[in-house]
């Protein structure tokens, strides 16, 4: 198994997404904490983007997992990446992804967050019911 | 069809629209209406790469969109009426023909107060929101199908006992 990397990432979402998707990170790897939630509740687009923004200084995190392509969340981090070109921004997460991302060993934030979208995408599958 | 529901939403194109209101409503087109949006090519990409393909989206100057909503209520799909601010949507009672209007998300801001989870207002933007009502458009706050629409005068009420 590889070692954490020190890889961090913002998590954000609809509801409670962000926290919940990090629980369960947590229960799988024990690495919840390379993540962060942000809650959004109730903030203008505007206020949500000033919120990324302050928590990717802060945080000096490089990626952003959100989960609708056209939700808030999502709009306002491709609204940031004209200012932040060293963030990579990824839509649709799902909980293969974020495991993959935590447990990456990738030389950087990006090639990990690249990696893990190919992991999510194939981890979906449909089982059973009429052919 | 025609378009089936006239949104105020400060977050304009997003998830409540695009899913929680767009796919029970079958909606094909999203004419959204922000003199800002309309002037930028960048916020136009922007917003169009948030819907999915079999979604249309129009963008128009609030000027330019009132004498088109009436071609738009003869489409043969459903299609939601989108402004960012209240300002904005009261033109398009004034001159576009709108009669109902969906408060759907007016987040917080310096200077607005809490009504709803969804709804902050500025006094002036009260009173706007009561001029709108007094040009004859029912005014409701609902941010997604499966809420109730709580009407005006109800949500003001609301926020007065709560402050």
């Amino acid at each position: 198994m590889s070692e954490p990397t020190g890889i961090r990432a913002l998590v954000a979402g609809h509801g409670d997404f962000a926290a919940g998707l990090i629980s369960a990170v947590e229960a799988v790897t024990g690495l919840g904490e390379l993540l962060e939630p942000i809650q959004v509740k109730g903030l203008c687009g505007e206020d949500i983007q000033q919120l990324l923004s302050e928590r990717l200084q802060t945080t000096g995190a490089r990626v952003i997992f959100t989960d609708l392509q056209a939700g808030s969340c999502t709009m306002a981090a491709r609204r940031l990446l004209r200012d932040h070109t060293q963030v990579v921004l990824v839509s649709g997460t799902n909980l293969p992804m974020l495991l993959d991302f935590v447990m990456s060993s990738a030389p950087s934030p990006h090639d990990a967050a690249r990696a893990a979208v190919e992991r999510a995408r194939s981890a979906i599958a449909a089982y059973g019911g009429p052919a | 069809m025609t378009l089936v529901l006239n949104r105020i939403d400060d977050r304009l194109i997003h998830g409540q629209v695009v899913v929680g209101w767009g796919q029970p409503l079958d909606v094909r087109f999203i004419v959204l209406v922000d003199d800002l949006v309309a002037a930028s090519d960048w916020e136009k990409e922007l917003y169009r790469m948030g819907v999915p393909p079999e979604m249309e989206v129009r963008f128009h100057s609030a000027a330019e969109a009132a004498p088109r909503l009436d071609t738009y209520r003869t489409e043969p799909h459903p299609g939601i009426l989108l402004t960012g601010d209240i300002a904005t949507m009261r033109e398009l009672v004034l001159h576009g023909g709108v009669r109902e209007v969906n408060v759907g998300g007016i987040h917080h801001r310096a200077g607005r107060r809490q009504y709803l989870r969804y709804v902050f207002l500025t006094a002036d933007e009260q009173r706007a929101l009561r001029e709108v009502a007094a040009l004859g458009a029912l005014v409701t706050a609902q941010d997604v199908p499966a809420a109730r629409a709580i009407p005006l005068e109800e949500m003001l009420a609301s926020g007065e006992v709560g402050s």
